[in-house]
């Protein structure tokens, strides 16, 4: 801070407030309306001091949307999700930076471009393949000849099938690709002395004790980093998990808040869906206070 | 413990060719400083001993085994970089025993190296800190230590001393020296810096363009410069160049004159300051003096040429100063001969020399 | 770029790569050609494959005001949310960079909207800004029928924009103030002592060193905010009033699972698709000059 003017530090200091204000206003709302009974949330207007029926609307929430099974879904299907972007991501990032083949650079940019296919714009197909993850070989093989030319040598037929609806695998797998994570580590990678892997060489280590034994250590702020936005990624996802898991089984507790917010019948049991909605977003926010530290320093350098 | 014999070594980057066909022998046991300005393929020389460049035609033999195809680990080799390449994530003891963790070396044996290692380099009690926590001398010391505990053939060092300030570059000079004596393996050591090359080497093998231009002891190099490039690259301050020509009865003059054109180079310290002319001095005008406490040093020109003298002692009596004119005497016998177009140094027989 | 230092074993740099390959291209570039191939074909009713139908489910789309009221939603959503997200964020992180007293609970707090999950926003926001109840109440008490996003399809805009503003806000944050924290201090003692203001280090240092944050930001909001906002449309208005808040995003989805309109569908998502990859190609055109890289 360079400046002493006092009348400058005010305003300052007030429009940081009114931002910090409108940063925890919703979850001040969220919080007082979920400690109310119906009656009380539904009023005009609503007080703004905290009820006595927190606790029982958490419960009420929980119980109604199921949400302990659906938490621990979510838990498993973001953990999932964030490791493997993790790691997938430092392999692929390791091989383009530390390896020189044909094609390295026609790969790097077919990972770039598919920042561009999020999601939610191929939705339909990527369901469909989601149905059968084999049907992209089996059509190549049908196409190519080679599903005739077996079933003509030796009367099998080929019929590649693996189902991922209503599966973890279903949930994790179609989003573990990932272009920002690896560009985050091949940024990172790209900063470290090259004197480091010569000395690695020099001392006898080859490129995958290499990897295990400096890089992967050595990149321990952006692991935490990049596990941590994937962690919250993946938790927010809403319309695959809402696509893949048909049966109540596998559902995630975010797809869950539809079920406490019915769109027949007019008004919402806002308290309720309140309570849920306060128990949905807490572990992810949990996960960012906790990592906070981590995350700013590793995003520095990603996006350097 | 080895020698390394380097036969016609090439090194291109995409074709572009950076060391064109180096020839040299390093015997077993000796101190070899290869010595030379940024960019002239010191370090690209020692990176094809170490086996991290490959090398583009010619062939590296240590303990006379050729190594073109071998792995840096295979190689025997240990090597000393720049910034220390030390793993920022692993303590002192970690760093040093890496090689012999990756080698497989059970964990007792490698405990007790380290702390022979670290004993002998006096790093004992910082085995258990990390790099980041060190200072410059200390983090050297553990790079040197790192490349002990291999107890390699031949030793290398990339310019270790460059990142430490100037005392601790001088101490950690006699250290290695000293390391040097104690152990006796063959070491080749990279540097810019002439200081370092001189009080280091037993040979030293200065570099220009990817070729070399001398190998010779010091004493050699300083007195007897093969070449222009090596005069002038040798010795503080810089010797002085001028135009002048070689008559065919051994005659030198100064400017021109009848006879072959020729450079002359005169060390800055043989050249005479005078206050009156005499025969054959020439005009000096001074623009600038250093004080070095041991002497002084004078820049100035000498019509349009630029010239520097070096005087030792004599900081008492009134100093010249800047803009005076003074006399400058070259002894003839001191001076140096290069052909002007290719650099090369010419000799003469010292009885043509004194003729003058 | 790489490395000066490789190492040699070709097959296993391949093989390191094959998974992520393998991923890219089951589960995008497939489904990609998946949605070419259904937007210029369409599925015979009575099964036995689909039939080519040229470029007639795009005519179709296109000529359908109803799709065209989507792309203009979208595009309103788009920049009003992109605009704001990064205006409010940039301006906080400037504040909280200036490190006054108490910065570091702001530069905590802030960051906390990013953590929610974009539907539980819905949720949350749907209420707060909920006409009949919430925070809006006191405002309607007020002046009766002043605000009522379920009538009202600009009010239903504002609402999700909001919404979506809010927890981008955050995301923002984050990396605007770590790229302000990275420019030097002695730059701005530097310009201070030449005699700049607040304001003017702002505009003469601050924000050409930003740039290239405030490029990459804005490629990532605009994407985003074509197609992370279905989970916010579809729980705060599910594409109402009257289709004020239908984005493509969410009409993809309708069309497609709810209206089991595959080859309609695979059209859109093919032109939201061209959409956002013009919008990329067109900022790293025409914005990426401005940016001034180290």
């Amino acid at each position: 801070m360079v400046e002493r003017s006092p009348i400058l530090n005010l305003i300052s200091q007030l429009l940081l407030f009114l931002g910090l204000l409108s940063a925890l206003l919703p979850f001040a709302i969220i919080a007082i309306a979920a400690s109310h009974d119906l009656r009380t949330v539904n009023e005009v207007p609503m007080p703004l001091t905290p009820g006595p029926y927190f606790w029982d609307n958490i419960v009420e929430a929980w119980n109604r949307a199921d949400l302990g099974p659906k938490i621990v879904n979510s838990i498993v299907f973001a953990a999932g999700v964030a490791l493997g972007k993790v790691f997938i991501a430092a392999l692929t990032a390791f091989s383009i930076v530390y390896f020189r083949y044909w094609g390295k650079m026609v790969v790097f940019w077919a990972i770039f471009i598919t920042l561009m296919l999020p999601l939610e714009v191929r939705i339909v197909p990527t369901y469909a393949v989601a149905a059968n993850v084999l049907s992209p070989y089996q059509a190549l093989l049908d196409i190519s000849g080679i599903t005739w030319l077996v079933r003509q040598a030796t009367g099998i037929e080929i019929a590649l099938k693996w189902g991922l609806l209503n599966s973890y695998t279903g949930l994790i797998l179609p989003l573990i690709a990932t272009a920002t994570g690896t560009f985050l580590y091949r940024q990172f990678f790209l900063t470290l002395p090259d004197e480091l892997t010569e000395a690695a060489r020099m001392d006898g280590a080859g490129a995958i004790r290499f990897f295990f034994d400096v890089l992967l250590p050595l990149s321990r702020t952006n692991m935490a980093a990049l596990g941590t936005i994937m962690f919250v990624w993946a938790w927010n996802q809403y319309l695959w998990p809402l696509l893949v898991t048909t049966d109540a089984a596998h559902g995630t507790a975010v797809t869950q808040l539809k079920e406490l917010i019915p769109q027949t019948n007019g008004t919402p049991d806002w308290h309720i869906a309140m309570a849920g909605t306060l128990i949905v977003m807490l572990p992810p926010l949990v996960v960012v206070i906790f990592m906070q530290r981590w995350f700013v320093r590793g995003l520095v350098a990603a996006e350097k | 413990m080895a020698e390394v014999a380097i036969r016609g070594v090439h090194k291109s980057y995409n074709k572009v060719p950076t060391v064109h066909g180096v020839d040299l022998s390093i015997a077993d046991g000796e101190f070899v400083v290869l010595l030379g300005p940024s960019g002239c393929g010191k370090s690209t020389l020692l990176r094809m001993i170490a086996g991290l460049e490959e090398i583009t035609a010619g062939e590296i033999a240590i303990d006379g085994t050729v190594v073109n195809a071998l792995e840096p680990r295979e190689r025997g080799c240990a090597m000393v970089f720049q910034n220390y390449a030390l793993y920022p994530h692993m303590t002192v003891a970690e760093n040093i025993g890496y090689a012999l963790k990756v080698a497989g070396t059970r964990k007792p044996e490698r405990r007790a190296r380290v702390a022979a290692v670290a004993q002998s380099l006096g790093i004992a009690e910082l085995l258990d800190r990390k790099p980041g926590t060190l200072s410059g001398g200390q983090r050297q010391r553990v790079a040197i230590g790192r490349a002990m505990i291999r107890e390699p053939k031949v030793f290398l060092f990339d310019e270790p001393l460059s990142n430490l300030d100037a005392k601790l570059r001088a101490q950690m000079r006699i250290e290695i020296r000293r390391l040097h004596q104690r152990l006796g393996v063959t070491s080749v050591f990279v540097t810019h810096d002439q200081v370092e090359a001189m009080t280091l080497a037993d040979r030293l093998v200065v570099l220009n363009h990817g070729r070399i231009e001398q190998i010779g002891t010091p004493t050699e190099v300083y007195r007897r410069p093969a070449s222009r490039f090596v005069a002038g690259f040798i010795g503080a301050p810089a010797m002085n160049f001028l135009t002048g020509t070689l008559a065919a009865d051994g005659r030198i003059a100064i400017g021109s004159g009848a006879g072959t054109p020729v450079t002359i180079g005169v060390r800055p310290d043989e050249i005479q300051l005078l206050d009156a002319p005499l025969k054959g001095t020439l005009d000096f005008e001074i623009e600038l003096v250093e004080e070095l406490g041991t002497g002084q040093v004078f820049y100035g020109r000498s019509g349009e040429m630029e010239m520097t003298v070096m005087r030792n002692g004599g900081g008492e009596a009134a100093l010249p100063r800047s803009g005076q004119r003074l006399f400058l005497k070259i002894p003839m016998t001191c001076v140096h001969l290069f052909e002007v177009e290719s650099g090369r140094r010419i000799d003469l027989p010292p009885s043509r020399l004194a003729a003058e | 770029m790489e490395k000066r230092t490789l190492f040699t074993n070709k097959g296993l740099g391949i093989a390191l790569v094959v998974p992520q390959v393998l991923l890219i291209f089951t589960f995008f570039y497939w489904p990609a050609g998946q949605a070419l191939y259904w937007a210029f074909t369409l599925e015979r009713p009575w099964g036995g494959g689909n039939e080519w139908v040229g470029t007639s489910n795009f005519t179709q789309l296109l000529g359908d005001p109803v799709y065209w009221n989507s792309i203009l939603t979208s595009l309103i959503f788009a920049f009003s949310a992109t605009v704001l997200a990064m205006g409010v964020a940039l301006t906080m992180a400037l504040l909280v960079d200036r490190e006054l007293r108490g910065f570091r609970v702001y530069r905590t707090v802030l960051v906390w909207p990013y953590a929610i999950a974009a539907p539980a926003l819905g949720v949350a926001f749907r209420f707060i800004l909920a006409p009949e109840a919430g925070f809006m109440a006191y405002l309607n008490h007020a002046f009766p029928g002043l605000w009522n996003p379920a009538l009202n399809g600009a009010q239903a805009m504002i609402a999700i924009v909001i919404a979506y503003v809010w927890k981008y806000i955050g995301y923002n944050f984050i990396f605007f103030l770590a790229a302000l924290q990275a420019i030097p201090k002695s730059l701005i003692e530097a310009a201070a002592m030449d005699g700049s203001g607040l304001l003017r280090r702002i505009r003469d240092i601050q924000l050409p060193l930003l740039t290239p944050t405030i490029f990459f930001l804005v490629v990532i909001n605009l994407t985003d905010s074509f197609t992370d906002s279905f989970g916010i449309v579809d729980l705060m208005t599910a594409g109402g009033p009257n289709r004020a808040t239908e984005l493509m995003v969410y009409k993809i989805f309708f069309d497609g699972f709810k209206g089991l309109d595959y080859s309609g569908a695979a059209a859109q998502s093919i032109i939201l698709m061209l959409l956002v990859i013009a919008l990329t190609v067109f900022q790293f055109r025409f914005l990426e000059r401005r940016v001034h890289y180290k």
